[in-house]
């Protein structure tokens, strides 16, 4: 807890500016999310979101600006250093490591974990999703999306993080599944992991979230609570049709 | 039929392929990791052959060693192994890892040069004539096993038996150890693997160094059978290698094991047959092909490799690449 009273910052962006060569992509982006907090990231296509994600992973650095992860500077940091800080990521497309088995694919996202605490963290993860047990010898690349999807997200609750980013939970995932991922995401909230969910669909994602920005552009043009943003005029003109 | 003859060949064939089996896995591992030909692979094995060489002459030579003769190729066999790693790890950070984010060619470009550097350096410090491992007097070549047509010399048993053991514990650190796990998963993806907090560059380094030394012990393996090393023999160990990497399946541990014993065998059995078998086809033909003398064998070797290009590019065991949009 900071001096306010409010939870401290996991992740904060200050004035993030990103550029691919001479295009300026993110334009001063402020974001923050407090322990235990569920964020939603929205925006359309090619607003900077999965900039704004690569950004915080270190997988593209920004011009100016700082990302701070639990109270340290990581601008400068690789990849791996910043996951080392409690972050874990279940990125676009999954990206599962398809000709290991679901297993190895659960004992990698452990990879910074003592080993001691694998069988643990394994079974945590198989009471979420029985599936994985079962199929727990099968490749990851041989499976359908929602198995998949269900992989993905095991492999980052086996890091433990205290901060969970999702980039396009519902991306390729029929209906059904869709429900079934933000149930986990509301689960996983519950459990006390703050979380950073980028999406397109606002309606469902501002539903569970706490707060919410909207990015377009490169630029954050809306912020506030859910359940503001979900009655707010121009996001409800832009973003839910209505 | 000659089937003492055909026992023999298959002896070498398997002792060659063993070697080359070890060549081609460095190669298909660092192809796994960077998607890069590492063209100076067959001069780390040479510098291997060299540091065996080196650590055999401390030691007393062949006529007359200071410790054991099983002690002391395990010291050759170790000293290639750590001094090649070494090597492999300082071409890894100086001549490959700034070029990371360079177009594919320019990699390539730098590892021709780092080929040619490696040859004139050894050129420059041991001069340009054979050396011997004078393995004959190291152990007799009446010692081995005898059972009926099947005549081995020891050393060629020790080779072998110690590449395949080689690519054992390779084969169990790749599946069973948490490195392992982190190289096939950056291999694969090298961004998400960074995702899982895998330190990437360590990996590579790590892959870099275990390739590396089993080229070196391969250079020992090679002075211990074929007796003679230069400078040059990089060059051809290196071209073997790569060829039973791709004949296998780029990229496939497996793969390159197989690779290697099947570039091997066909080597050792058309040094045998290809005179017999072209003789026989220009009788035939009234002197239409040429006859071809044992020292044409590269020939259906690399043509096993055209085959393989045009008819199976991917290898053996190798997956086809599927174009991700």
């Amino acid at each position: 807890m900071s001096a306010n009273g409010q939870p401290a910052p996991l992740l904060r962006l200050e004035g993030i500016n990103t550029y691919y060569g001479q295009m300026h992509i993110l334009q001063d982006v402020n974001l923050e999310v407090r322990e235990g907090e569920l964020v939603c990231l929205l925006g359309g296509n090619a607003s900077g979101k999965s900039t704004t994600l690569k950004t915080i992973l270190g997988i593209v650095e920004p011009r100016t600006g700082a990302v701070i992860l639990d109270g340290r500077d990581v601008t400068r940091d690789s990849t791996a250093k910043r996951i080392e800080r409690g972050l874990a990521i279940v990125p676009e497309n999954r990206r599962l490591f398809g000709p290991m088995t679901v297993l190895e694919n659960l004992e990698l996202g452990a990879y910074l974990r003592p080993r001691a605490d694998l069988q643990e963290d394994l079974e945590r993860v198989y009471s979420i999703f029985p599936l994985l047990y079962e199929r727990r010898k099968q490749l990851a690349g041989t499976l359908s999306g929602g198995e998949q999807q269900m992989v993905a997200m095991g492999r980052a609750l086996m890091a433990r993080p205290k901060l969970l980013l999702m980039d396009e939970p519902s991306m390729g995932l029929a209906p059904v599944l869709v429900e079934r991922s933000f149930e986990v995401i509301q689960e996983v909230h519950r459990a006390g992991v703050a979380m950073l969910v980028v999406e397109q669909n606002a309606n469902v994602s501002l539903s569970i979230a706490d707060r919410g920005y909207v990015l377009s552009t490169g630029r954050v043009v809306l912020e506030g609570k859910a359940s503001e943003l979900l009655t707010h005029d121009e996001l409800r003109k832009a973003y839910l049709g209505r | 039929m000659d089937w003492d003859k055909l026992v023999q060949l298959i002896v070498n064939g398997l002792t060659l392929g063993g070697v080359y089996a070890l060549v081609a896995l460095g190669f298909s591992m660092v192809y796994g990791i960077l998607k890069l030909l590492n063209l100076a692979h067959g001069d780390v094995v040479m510098v291997g052959a060299f540091i065996g060489w080196g650590v055999l002459g401390w030691l007393g030579g062949a006529q007359d060693p200071a410790v054991a003769v099983w002690l002391l190729i395990t010291l050759m066999v170790l000293a290639a192994m750590v001094g090649c790693g070494f090597i492999g790890v300082a071409i890894e950070r100086f001549a490959y890892r700034p070029l990371r984010r360079a177009p594919r060619i320019a990699p390539l470009i730098s590892a021709l040069g780092v080929s040619f550097f490696i040859q004139n350096s050894v050129l420059l410090l041991f001069g340009a004539n054979f050396r011997s491992y004078e393995s004959f007097d190291l152990v007799d070549v009446g010692i081995g096993i005898s059972w009926g047509p099947l005549n081995v010399w020891i050393l060629r048993v020790v080779v072998f038996v110690s590449a395949l053991a080689m690519m054992l514990g390779l084969w169990l650190l790749v599946t069973r150890t948490k490195l392992g796990k982190a190289m096939r998963a950056t291999a694969f993806d090298r961004e998400a693997a960074a995702m899982m907090g895998i330190d990437v560059d360590r990996v590579i380094v790590r892959t870099f160094f275990i390739g590396s030394a089993l080229a070196g012990a391969a250079g020992v393996l090679i002075g211990l059978v074929f007796g003679s090393i230069n400078h040059f023999m990089g060059f051809g160990y290196g071209l073997k290698g790569f060829t039973a990497a791709v004949v296998g399946g780029i990229g496939s541990i497996p793969g390159a094991m197989l690779g290697g014993l099947l570039i091997g065998l066909a080597e050792a059995l058309s040094v045998g047959y290809i005179e017999d078998v072209t003789g026989r086809i220009a009788d035939l033909t009234g002197g239409r092909f040429p006859r071809l003398g044992s020292q044409f064998s590269d020939l259906v070797v690399f043509l096993i490799l055209i085959g393989f290009m045009l008819l199976r590019p991917q290898g053996i065991l190798g997956k086809r690449e599927v174009k991700k949009v």
